[in-house]
């Protein structure tokens, strides 16, 4: 029915838009028959949605059921609401069409965008000013003790001392030699594939995985099994292990080295790729070594790529927080930022101090990321 | 590691093939052995796991029995003995001690009546009793019986795997398939579209990009407990939608902003409205742009554990996957038969998404590494 209006809409002349109405009960009947519809389709797109959250929240149905219905309500919702809104627009004359229109377009991602980050910045910001309940306002003073705080402490040690240096150099490091290897290699795509499918496993899956190699049992943790049966001492709880903090988190960085590393390499081969094959062909008849040909010519050619490998480990490594939190919990010494976010927030329910170390957190990242997403612009992914 | 002069070059290069094969061989090994011990041990039963490595299950060698006795009462049991040629205390032998022929000398059992077991290290083809019993545990919901070792069973209580696999399913599909809709939306109406505002908005949703997630927990949370979506689909959903969209419009912008302008010139002459070249036109030439950051955003909510934890809590009808597995990990850290095979139930997904579209994937995964 409105499909037939519609096409019909679009073709006329905008002064012969309006059907001549024969007289004024006419007139009215088409005016409140369209006023009808055009409050209809909504509210009963309206009616539809709710139902929909209503049934989900609170249904007994079996779980394969919810599951579709979720999966189409989900999905579906969001496509009917931009057909009914784009629907009542082109109801509309010309003219607001053309100024409305762009809003129908832009509006849902621009709303979305200020309620889940622009305005929860400010909101974070405002509540680091006042104390753990959000009521008595404080000034700086969650700030002062986010840098005096023992445990804050230890966190920014972990993550400015231990998880960015080791990590990104680390990450670089083995990046760049698989890229290197795999270069002159014959089974480069699959030695590729090898490296990068720690990428598609989760951090809590990660976690799962190394947790295992690091068992105290000599039975479940290959590192203890190869320890004991080299040295014979009794086993160590690796990253679990106070006595030696702080270098137990090295154990936690192994894992996001690993994690980490098929992006590194993925971008290393690319910008092999692209340094001109008779610059190295060249160098290589006038008699340069391998490895100086590593060192004077393809190390300067990808040093932007280097760059951007560790910045973006860098901001990785600052927003780290799986990892640790299903290793260790954040215990034995290994909190980072992240982890003493949620525990100050969730877990101690303090507010104001949990804001502040979020406050913290985005002005560390936000160089980085200005940074980060300028060479991103530059390599032009897509 | 490579000759230099053009006569020597072609041995050379031969050795240097060698050389790289053998390194990169040697970091595919690092590198995949995590997960294969992973995977291994959750076809192992409890028993198994806590008694000998995953590694076993390759020949080996190991103590093999070849005789033992019980040592007669005349045996001074609190002294130094001497059996085979070991010598050593109880405790001692309790640990095991070698004697002669390179035999090791046991003693099972307790000091009074125990025995005196002389073992040789023999090569083993390995044991290889894989059970399926783990992933049963792991994904039924409902109690069942579990075979011991010693032939006794007892009854367990499944972790219901399959419940949270279908709420990640729930999670993941419309949190990967929304905010591609809205953010190609306005990425098209910001590439094609004029309207007052469009540069400054267009600027704000790329300068969100910079902005961590974690800096918009507290007040969403807040906003959550008083609108009751707290622990519901639409809110994660909603959740994921939030914080993917600056990435995803920023990437369908770059894409969609470079299709050519007659395409588009011919359509609005042919008197086709905005919405109709949008679904008709544009979404079919974006695919690969789509596709790619379909795959990232999918896997990127798949495995995602802060935003579930803070969004979803403790909610067991709702929680996904990667919860339940921080759960177990803190509740239940040692069952290593349930931690394994849970843990490969969640990967399994991404890892057939990650084999069969590789090139997306890659892409996909370059693409999104700006996520803030």
């Amino acid at each position: 029915m409105e499909e037939s209006t519609d096409t019909v809409e679009r073709h006329v002349p905008i002064a012969a838009q309006e059907v001549k109405p024969k007289g004024p009960l006419d007139w009215l009947a088409t005016n409140v028959f369209r006023l009808v519809i055009s409050l209809f389709v909504p509210i009963a797109t309206f009616i539809v949605l709710y139902a929909g959250f209503m049934f989900l929240r609170g249904s007994n149905a079996s779980k394969g059921i919810i599951a579709v219905v979720a999966i189409i309500w989900g999905v579906g919702g969001v496509a009917l609401l931009y057909f009914v809104s784009n629907w009542l627009v082109e109801k509309l004359g010309d003219s607001w069409r053309a100024r409305i229109q762009p809003f129908v377009f832009v509006g849902p991602a621009v709303a979305i965008l200020f309620w889940y980050l622009a305005f929860p910045s400010l909101r974070t910001f405002y509540l680091s000013l006042f104390d753990r309940n959000g009521v008595n306002f404080v000034g700086l003073d969650n700030y002062i003790a986010v840098f005096t705080n023992r445990n804050m402490f230890t966190a920014f040690r972990n993550n400015i001392l231990l998880w960015i240096p080791f990590g990104a150099l680390f990450t670089v490091v083995f990046g760049l030699l698989v890229a290197v290897l795999a270069d002159r290699s014959k089974f480069d795509r699959l030695a590729k594939a090898f490296i990068f499918m720690p990428m598609a496993i989760s951090m809590v899956g990660a976690g799962v995985i190394w947790n295992m190699l690091y068992a105290v049992n000599p039975n479940v943790g290959m590192l203890n099994a190869i320890y004991t049966g080299l040295t014979g001492n009794a086993p160590i709880a690796w990253k679990a292990s106070a006595e030696l903090a702080p270098w137990n988190n090295l154990f936690l960085i192994i894992v996001m080295i690993w994690l980490q590393t098929g992006f590194a390499m993925t971008l290393f081969s690319a910008a092999i790729k692209g340094i001109p094959g008779d610059m190295l062909e060249a160098a290589r008849v006038d008699g340069a070594t391998e490895v100086q040909i590593f060192f004077r010519i393809m190390l300067p050619s990808i040093s932007g790529t280097i760059i951007t490998v560790a910045t973006t480990v860098i901001i990785f490594t600052l927003k780290i927080f799986d990892v640790v939190m299903v290793m260790t919990g954040g215990q034995f010494g290994t909190q980072v930022i992240a982890t003493q976010f949620y525990r100050e927030y969730f877990t101690n329910q303090n507010a104001g101090f949990g804001s502040a170390i979020a406050i913290v957190l985005l002005i560390a990242v936000v160089p980085v990321m200005i940074y980060n997403l300028k060479q991103f612009n530059e390599r032009e992914a897509f | 590691m490579t000759a230099q002069t053009a006569t020597k070059k072609k041995r050379g290069i031969a050795w240097g093939q060698v050389f790289i094969n053998v390194a990169l061989i040697v970091l595919i090994l690092v590198w995949t052995i995590p997960t294969v011990g992973l995977l291994v041990s959750s076809f192992r039963s409890r028993f198994d796991i806590q008694t000998s490595g995953w590694w076993t299950i390759l020949p080996h060698r190991e103590w093999v029995t070849a005789t033992e006795f019980t040592p007669g009462p005349e045996v001074n049991r609190d002294g130094i003995m001497t059996f085979e040629g070991a010598t050593g205390t109880f405790e001692e032998f309790r640990v095991g001690v070698v004697g002669n022929d390179n035999k090791r000398v046991i003693w099972v059992g307790n000091k009074r009546i125990g025995r005196v077991v002389i073992q040789e290290r023999q090569w083993t083809a390995g044991n290889r009793d894989f059970t399926t019993q783990n992933y049963q545990e792991v994904l039924g919901g409902r109690t069942f019986t579990v075979q011991q070792p010693d032939g006794s069973t007892v009854t367990v209580q499944g972790t219901n795997f399959v419940g949270a696999f279908l709420n990640s399913l729930i999670v993941t599909i419309p949190a990967t398939v929304i905010p591609i809709l809205i953010a190609a939306f306005a990425a098209y109406g910001f590439a094609w579209m004029k309207f007052p505002g469009r540069k400054v908005l267009f600027i704000m949703v790329v300068a969100l990009l910079v902005v961590p997630l974690q800096i918009a927990l507290v007040p969403i949370l807040n906003d959550y407990v008083k609108l009751n979506l707290n622990g519901t689909f639409l809110g994660i959903w909603l959740a994921h939608t939030g914080f993917g969209l600056p990435l995803a419009t920023y990437l369908l912008f770059n894409y969609i902003s470079t299709i050519p302008r007659d395409i588009l010139e011919s359509a609005f002459i042919d008197g086709a409205s905005h919405f109709t070249i949008f679904i008709q036109l544009i979404l079919p030439l974006s695919v690969p742009a789509l596709a790619s950051f379909a795959i990232f955003q999918f896997l990127w909510v798949w495995n995602d554990y802060l935003i579930a934890l803070i969004f979803i809590g403790a909610k067991p009808d709702v929680q996904v996957l990667t919860q339940r597995i921080a759960e177990m990990v803190g509740s239940r850290g040692n069952d290593w038969h349930l931690l394994t095979a849970g843990a490969f139930v969640s990967m399994i997904l991404p890892l057939i998404v990650f084999f069969s579209l590789q090139r997306f994937f890659v892409r996909g995964l370059m693409a999104g590494s700006v996520k803030g």
